[in-house]
């Protein structure tokens, strides 16, 4: 129960800070990095709410009349066996619980799935939290990401180089397991941070996008069944051969995020994951020209480092720190 | 000849005549035996199944590959060559932890165990309306267990072992793309064998029950256990054919050329899931029902009153049956579904917890001035109400899509599906163990150990199972060998959640061996007033043929 109650607790803070992978100990979802995951912690906390209850009442239910009608205490048994009023009550009181549930459960989904109209909201007012007219008026950044046994290839089909071709490249992992899993990776990039990258997490070349940009992502797969994930984004969307699906988020906050392969894909489902860089829109921009001008290198070497990006935060990355800040 | 020395026996039943060993076990068409075979048959798949878990939580407990290395290094792999191994074979033990523990050990134990045993017993029949069919259902379903266990030995993909793409066995992981090797089309002749043995045990079910009731005994009086099967029965033969379908499919995708999942030839690997959930969530109902109707029973006959809402009881099981084949596309939100479809499963997934909270609240109201006794069986049936509402919940959290869009294929879902299962219809096959073992077996067991069996059980089977509701709220996905260090903390308490429940297995089989050692003898109704059914007329165990003369079921007694 205890930990019920932590997690209740550590909901609405853990909304605003920007670490953006899995913590020891941790009770809840990742720190939410879009506002669809916002959203998503608030209505979850609504239903933890709701669930706990629920089952604290049966759990009462239970032990009340396991101790008030044991034999001892109850030697005679009544013998009713039907009550039309308590029958109602507990059909109709479940019924409002779930109507009361379905009304945010169903404004949450379509907030999520509908891509928004950006024309519509780059003319709306500034107040509404859900939308970013400044961010709408820039129009939206398209990434597609394809699932391979087992890496991912990004492309960025709006952005194309000279010969007209978009800019693509793999996003291998860097952790296998295996004994030559340092090498490859020094010999793919020529960085020395391998022993600094976090485990099962980190990726050679991460998805790289601008914050404060709405985000079109498409999933596509060249074998087997994949799904493309950011926990701390609130979207997750399966990668099928012969179909593009699709989804949109925004990030405010720089950052590194990371998310993992979430369809059983084969021997090495576990080590195929997913690295997203937020960077500034001057640094994205840098990025882009060198890409297609060819230097990937250089491209990747521009950025800032993961570290740099989670450590310039400067939210502490357990959740019971970030606790006693919040209060 | 075999035959003939059958249906000599049968004409004995007057002296309680049994056959011998041989015609009794292996022809036997005695529902009671066909039972008491599922019954071992559960066990011994259930301890398979539940060392393939132990193996699970033995690699999770810490980060990194370390115990599956060792095991592949001790088969003669080595170096990296024992790492790629230890990953192929991982998939491995998930898929068939999952297949052999639904397939082989739940639906056998409670539909094939219990059902055969006390859904006659109950309706005061003397026996399954088609014996010999029943016998068919019960060798085929041991003969589609040999089959699995026998493709987890052979080539599944290039050098690896093994059908590793989950029990869901998604096209194309589970097509010629992901898995070319014959170990998959072998699965998929088992699975095609164990789904003939359902569809024939489900047409003996509802044969048996709709036409072989006692004189008297109308649907309305029929004890809610029997309910309870009707509805699993006509479950079982409605979607069945489903997967048997998409299997057959997958089979001809595989080997004669066709395209119904291969995008390249204008197939969709998405119907395949489609068809596979069909028949997936009217399977979960499957699972659990027959708990509901045997939790029923030891709640009324411990509080030693009349089930609660008789009526409602049954018709919640009816209406769970048939919402239960309108929500499947719940299991895939993520595939890549247009939002109103998603809305619409939000929807009639979340109207499936009105039935079922009729049911929790039921079975309280049954003990509700009641007086009740803590027997063993009454101790477990408690532990499931609590525990299947704690899955229940977490069902109602995935039900919601966009919530299930950051929860899908995490561990949150794997902690909803094994409160619901492992410690729902578990704990109902326990429960119902413990209920009727006198009955069946002729002697007492050890209560002591029963209480010490039901409470290590309880403490290790929620230590195991609850962290896990954390991991998958903080994004660990489902199916992984490996993790990052974020997640080791409750890895490790849930492996020690085994290392309990393991203590507790050890419990039950003393339990069993005690029970078999001292052989005290049995009474007929060991529980007194509150036990009510048919099958407490009767000695324990019950005569080899029972109901020679048909018991009259009286109008105003009531189930």
């Amino acid at each position: 129960m205890r930990f019920l109650i932590a997690l209740l607790t550590l909901t609405p803070f853990s909304a605003v800070a920007y670490a953006a992978q899995p913590e020891a100990g941790a009770l809840n979802f990742q720190p939410a990095a879009t506002r669809i995951m916002e959203r998503l912690h608030g209505f979850h906390t609504y239903l933890m709410i709701i669930i706990t209850l629920i089952t604290l009442f049966v759990l009462a239910l239970i032990i009340w009349a396991c101790v008030r009608y044991s034999r001892r205490s109850n030697p005679v048994p009544r013998k009713f066996s039907h009550n039309t009023l308590v029958e109602i009550v507990w059909t109709v009181v479940p019924v409002l619980i779930l109507v009361a549930i379905a009304g945010p459960s169903f404004s949450n989904l379509f907030y999520q799935e509908n891509q928004p109209d950006l024309e519509v909201i780059a003319e709306s007012s500034d107040d509404n939290p859900n939308t970013y007219p400044e961010a709408a008026a820039e129009g939206w950044i398209t990434i597609k990401a394809q699932g391979n046994q087992w890496n991912w290839t990004y492309s960025y089909p709006d952005e194309l180089d000279d010969g007209g071709y978009p800019v693509e490249f793999v996003s291998n992992p860097i952790h296998r397991q295996l004994s030559g899993d340092e090498q490859s990776y020094v010999d793919a990039t020529g960085r020395d941070d391998f022993a600094s990258l976090p485990k099962n997490l980190a990726a050679d070349f991460p998805l790289v996008i601008p914050a404060n940009r709405y985000v079109r992502y498409q999933t596509a797969a060249s074998d087997v069944i994949h799904s493309w994930t950011v926990p701390a984004f609130g979207v997750k969307t399966d990668a099928v051969p012969g179909r593009l699906n699709e989804g949109w988020f925004l990030v405010e906050e720089e950052g590194t995020y990371y998310g993992q392969c979430s369809e059983l894909c084969g021997k090495d489902h576990a080590f195929m994951p997913i690295e997203v860089r937020v960077v500034s829109p001057d640094q994205y921009n840098s990025w882009i020209e060198s890409m297609k001008a060819g230097e990937f290198e250089a491209a990747f070497d521009g950025l800032p480092s993961a570290q740099a990006q989670t450590a310039s935060t400067d939210v502490p990355t357990d959740a019971e720190t970030r606790l006693a800040q919040a209060q | 000849m075999a035959m003939d020395q059958v249906s000599t026996a049968h004409d004995d039943h007057a002296h309680d005549h049994k056959p011998g060993f041989f015609v009794r076990w292996f022809l036997s068409t005695n529902h009671k035996d066909i039972g008491t075979l599922y019954l071992v048959f559960a066990l011994v798949a259930g301890i398979i199944g539940y060392t393939l878990s132990g193996i699970i939580r033995l690699e999770l407990a810490q980060p990194g590959i370390g115990p599956l290395t060792g095991l592949m290094e001790f088969f003669g792999y080595s170096g990296d060559q024992a790492i790629e191994h230890a990953k192929h074979f991982y998939n491995v033990v998930i898929t068939y932890h999952g297949l052999i523990m639904i397939f082989f050990m739940v639906m056998p134990a409670l539909i094939g165990g219990f059902g055969n045993w006390f859904v006659p017993l109950m309706i005061g029949a003397p026996d399954m309306a088609f014996p010999r069919m029943n016998n068919i259902s019960f060798w085929l379903t041991v003969a589609a267990f040999i089959m699995a266990c026998t493709s987890m030995l052979i080539p599944g993909t290039g050098e690896f072992l093994g059908f590793g793409g989950g029990w869901v066995l998604y096209p194309p992981l589970s097509s010629a793309t992901g898995h070319p090797g014959p170990s998959m089309d072998l699965l998929i002749l088992s699975l095609h064998t164990a789904g003939i043995a359902s569809i024939l045990g489900a047409i003996n079910f509802i044969v048996t029950i709709l036409n072989m009731r006692a004189p008297g005994m109308t649907l309305h009086k029929m004890p809610l256990f029997a309910w309870s099967m009707l509805v699993t029965a006509v479950l079982l033969l409605l979607a069945l054919p489903v997967l048997a379908g998409a299997l057959t499919m997958l089979l001809t995708d595989r080997n004669f050329g066709s395209q119904f999942f291969d995008p390249s030839g204008g197939g969709d690997p998405i119907m395949f899931q489609h068809l596979f959930w069909f028949f997936g969530h009217p399977e979960v109902y499957i699972m659990i029902l027959p708990a509901f109707g045997i939790i029923s029973h030891i709640v009324s006959t411990f509080s030693k009153k009349p089930v609660f809402g008789y009526l409602g009881m049954a018709y919640a099981m009816v209406s769970i049956g048939a919402i239960g084949f309108i929500v499947w596309a719940h299991h895939m939100y993520t595939v890549g579904m247009p939002s109103d479809m998603k809305a619409y499963f939000v929807a009639a997934t979340m109207v499936i917890a009105v039935p079922t909270g009729i049911k929790i609240f039921s079975w309280i109201a049954t003990m509700w001035g009641g007086s009740i006794d803590f027997e063993v069986p009454m101790v477990w049936a408690i532990g499931f109400i609590f525990l299947f509402t704690v899955g229940g919940v977490t069902g109602v959290v995935l039900a919601n899509a966009g919530i299930d869009h950051v929860l899908h294929d995490t561990y949150y879902v794997v902690a909803h599906f094994h409160y619901v299962l492992s410690l729902g219809a578990v704990f109902g096959l326990f429960a119902g163990w413990y209920y009727w073992f006198e009955k069946m077996f002729g002697v007492k067991y050890n209560k002591t150990i029963g209480y010490a069996h039901f409470w290590t059980m309880f403490v290790g089977s929620n230590l195991l199972f609850f962290p896990q509701h954390f991991l998958g709220l903080n994004g660990m996905p489902r199916r992984y060998i490996d993790y990052a260090d974020g997640f080791s903390t409750w890895h490790f308490w849930s492996s020690m959640g085994y290392a309990v429940t393991l203590v507790a297995t050890l419990i039950f089989f003393v339990g069993l061996i005690e029970a078999a050692v001292r052989r005290r003898k049995a009474v007929a109704n060991p529980w007194g007033e509150g036990a009510t059914t048919l099958e407490w007329t009767l000695p324990s165990p019950p005569p080899f043929h029972q109901f020679n003369e048909l018991p009259e079921v009286k109008p105003e007694t009531h189930h």
